[in-house]
């Protein structure tokens, strides 16, 4: 009966072993925020006159406004399964901080999500027209834009999990709060492709990033508990 | 000793008589400030040499503007206590604080664009302040939309309380980040008015206005406050006292 | 000497007074059966007791200090199955094992395949959960349950879905845990004869 017990971050590895193998096996639901992002950015393009220097304008907010959008897609699947199939209930009872594995299962939809975002920036920077020197810059934002959106969306994903008709709730819940994010993010994003220094808004993308991160672990922990009530 | 105060005004049939006596004592006072504000400013402070008469829409705006951040914070802290202290009288006063403070928001995005419309010409410009305020809008929309999907009463209460909580947390960010935005455009903003180069006489009617407007607030929360705890204690002994 | 103990538990549903003043004592080897109509509030006790669900008022104590205290180290020794399996649908039988178990044990393979041998669903051990019947689920949950480790067994229901073999492996893996120095709370609907135990029951109305 006892079998030596694990501590935190082999119960948090464990987790996201699962989530990422579950993830692997339902490849299809796991790409389609990403196909969501390629189609919107892509479709902006399409929307306007395909002149490169309009499109160089757009570029930013393009980027970021289809970051948010499926970054919004991908947040419902973060906790509804678990909730409803009692698994979120045994990671509450496991003995290890409850906290730091709903952190685990947010690191890892960011994994899913938000890195791939990042990975495929440089396609959407070249359809977009924005020029390669701009990379960088762009990288680093999405990286920190991307972050600060898993985690202020896990709380709204939180705190909406258990509810059936919950629709556009969430997105209503995420969008006042992920106002900065959009704000910062574009405009490093402008600058960047200006070619002009980025530090200001990235710092603030930063302040911001870390913030939600300290934020996160007690919002997200109250909320699936109410949630599990 | 204060802890006892504490506890007793946190309960339901102590804060309902407190809260009727108290009421007439904001109501009153809420209505001849507000009376004495739009006399003066509507009537004796004397045109803007810049805006003509079109300023004086601020004696709406500008309170109702800062009430609705201000409803905001009052719930955010009440919906706090509420969860924290396990308090039924917190939840309930954050609970009407919702719609105070929603209404309050409408009032200033629309009087905010009819001012813009005789400045700009057009009803929305972007305007840092009212973006902002579009904003809060949402973030109380939020609010009431979760309390409303969750069933169950004291699930909506706390939940509603975590969001109450990270939303009280951003607003600043939330506005200085729309003021930053909008502040690398060069927009025009009619919403400034700086404070030393007001006169008495325009800033008078304005403070009274904020006076009058905070007074009303308290009130209608004290009336609102009171509906809410009857609907939730409706099977509590002490209401059938409390009526009679 | 109690090792598990709940005074006064109060907890309200809305508008309902679902707990009023529950009060419940177990000690190592016993059983406490959890019986009432449906609605009565068993699910509600056990998720109580688990901390799941907050009480308006009432202590619960584990090996004599509060639970409020120190909620990981209660849950350390605490195995819960309640109405869900907790079994994911993707994952096979074995997989599903292992994830959950590493939570909290080292487990290997090896043991998972005993645990499943044990609970009669050796066969479902590469197989997708969403494969298998209602009855085999359940019974790869009492598996997980066999290999979490834990003193308190918080069973809500574990009969739900088993055929009469089903009851019967059930009735021999509480006897067991009890034997080997386990307590166990079960709700469910109708008593459960456990062979050797001493059987006691709690009826909510």
């Amino acid at each position: 009966m006892t079998t030596p017990r694990v501590g935190f971050t082999r119960a948090a590895a464990t987790l996201m072993a699962r989530d990422l193998r579950l993830a692997l096996r339902r490849a299809g639901d796991t790409l389609q925020p990403l196909a969501f992002f390629v189609v919107v950015t892509t479709l902006f393009p399409l929307a306007l006159d395909p002149q490169l220097s309009l499109l160089r304008d757009i570029a930013p907010a393009a980027l970021w406004v289809g970051a948010l959008l499926s970054s919004l897609l991908a947040l419902d699947l973060l906790f509804r399964e678990d909730a409803q199939d009692g698994a979120l209930e045994q990671l509450a009872l496991c003995g290890v901080p409850f906290q730091g594995l709903l952190l685990a299962k947010t690191a890892v939809h960011w994994l899913l999500t938000g890195l791939p975002l990042v990975l495929i920036a440089p396609l959407a920077v070249s359809t977009l027209g924005a020029p390669y020197a701009a990379l960088p810059g762009i990288l680093s934002a999405l990286l920190l834009g991307t972050l600060a959106l898993s985690l202020i969306g896990a709380i709204g994903a939180g705190l909406t999990m258990g509810l059936k008709r919950h629709g556009s709730l969430l997105a209503l819940l995420v969008l006042p709060l992920a106002a900065p994010v959009l704000i910062f993010g574009a405009r490093a994003t402008a600058l960047a492709i200006e070619g002009q220094p980025l530090a200001a808004p990235l710092y603030l993308l930063g302040a911001f990033a870390v913030l939600a991160a300290t934020l996160a672990p007690w919002a997200l922990a109250a909320a699936v508990r109410i949630g599990l009530e | 000793m204060t802890w006892v105060w504490f506890h007793r005004f946190g309960s339901p049939p102590h804060f309902y008589r407190l809260a009727s006596r108290l009421t007439p004592w904001f109501a009153w006072p809420a209505g001849l400030l507000c009376l004495a504000g739009l006399i003066g400013g509507l009537v004796l402070a004397p045109p803007d040499y810049q805006q003509g008469d079109g300023f004086r829409i601020i004696y709406v705006h500008a309170p109702a503007a800062w009430l609705s951040l201000m409803v905001y914070v009052v719930m955010a802290v009440s919906a706090a206590i509420g969860l924290i202290w396990r308090m039924p009288v917190a939840q309930a006063v954050a609970a009407s604080c919702a719609a105070i403070g929603a209404s309050f928001t409408l009032v200033a995005l629309v009087t905010g664009s009819l001012w813009g419309r005789r400045m700009w010409g057009t009803y929305w410009e972007w305007d840092p302040r009212l973006t902002s305020e579009l904003l809060l809008l949402f973030l109380y929309l939020g609010y009431m939309g979760l309390r409303n999907a969750i069933d169950d009463l004291g699930r909506a209460d706390r939940a509603s309380a975590v969001l109450a909580i990270v939303g009280v947390v951003n607003v600043p960010i939330i506005h200085y980040s729309v003021v930053w935005w909008n502040s690398l455009h060069q927009a025009p903003s009619v919403m400034k008015f700086g404070r030393p180069s007001m006169p008495p006489s325009m800033l008078i009617p304005l403070l009274l206005m904020l006076a009058g407007f905070t007074a009303y607030f308290v009130a209608l929360l004290l009336i609102r406050a009171r509906g809410e705890l009857l609907r939730r204690e409706r099977t509590a002994r002490w209401i059938a006292d409390a009526l009679c | 000497m109690n090792e598990l103990t709940a005074d006064n538990l109060q907890l309200w549903r809305g508008e309902q007074h679902v707990l009023r003043g529950v009060c419940l004592a177990v000690s190592l080897g016993e059983c406490l059966q959890v019986t009432g109509a449906n609605g009565a509030g068993k699910t509600t006790l056990l998720r109580a007791l688990c901390g799941l669900v907050p009480l308006e008022e009432g202590r619960i104590c584990w090996r004599g200090d509060d639970v409020a205290f120190d909620r990981l180290a209660f849950h350390d020794e605490l195995n819960y199955l309640g109405h869900d399996n907790a079994l994911k649908a993707d994952l096979t039988a074995a997989e599903n094992l292992r994830y959950a178990v590493a939570l909290r044990r080292r487990v290997t393979s090896a043991q998972i395949a005993a645990a499943l041998a044990r609970t009669g669903v050796a066969e479902a051990e590469r197989q997708p959960v969403r494969q298998l019947s209602a009855g085999q689920r359940r019974r790869v949950a009492l598996a997980r349950v066999l290999l979490g480790g834990g003193a308190l067994w918080l069973l809500d229901e574990p009969g739900a879905n088993l055929d009469a073999h089903g009851q019967q492996l059930l009735r021999e893996l509480i006897a067991q845990h009890l034997q080997a120095g386990g307590l166990a709370v079960i709700a469910t609907h109708h008593a459960l004869d456990l062979p050797g135990a001493p059987l006691r029951s709690l009826t909510l109305q």
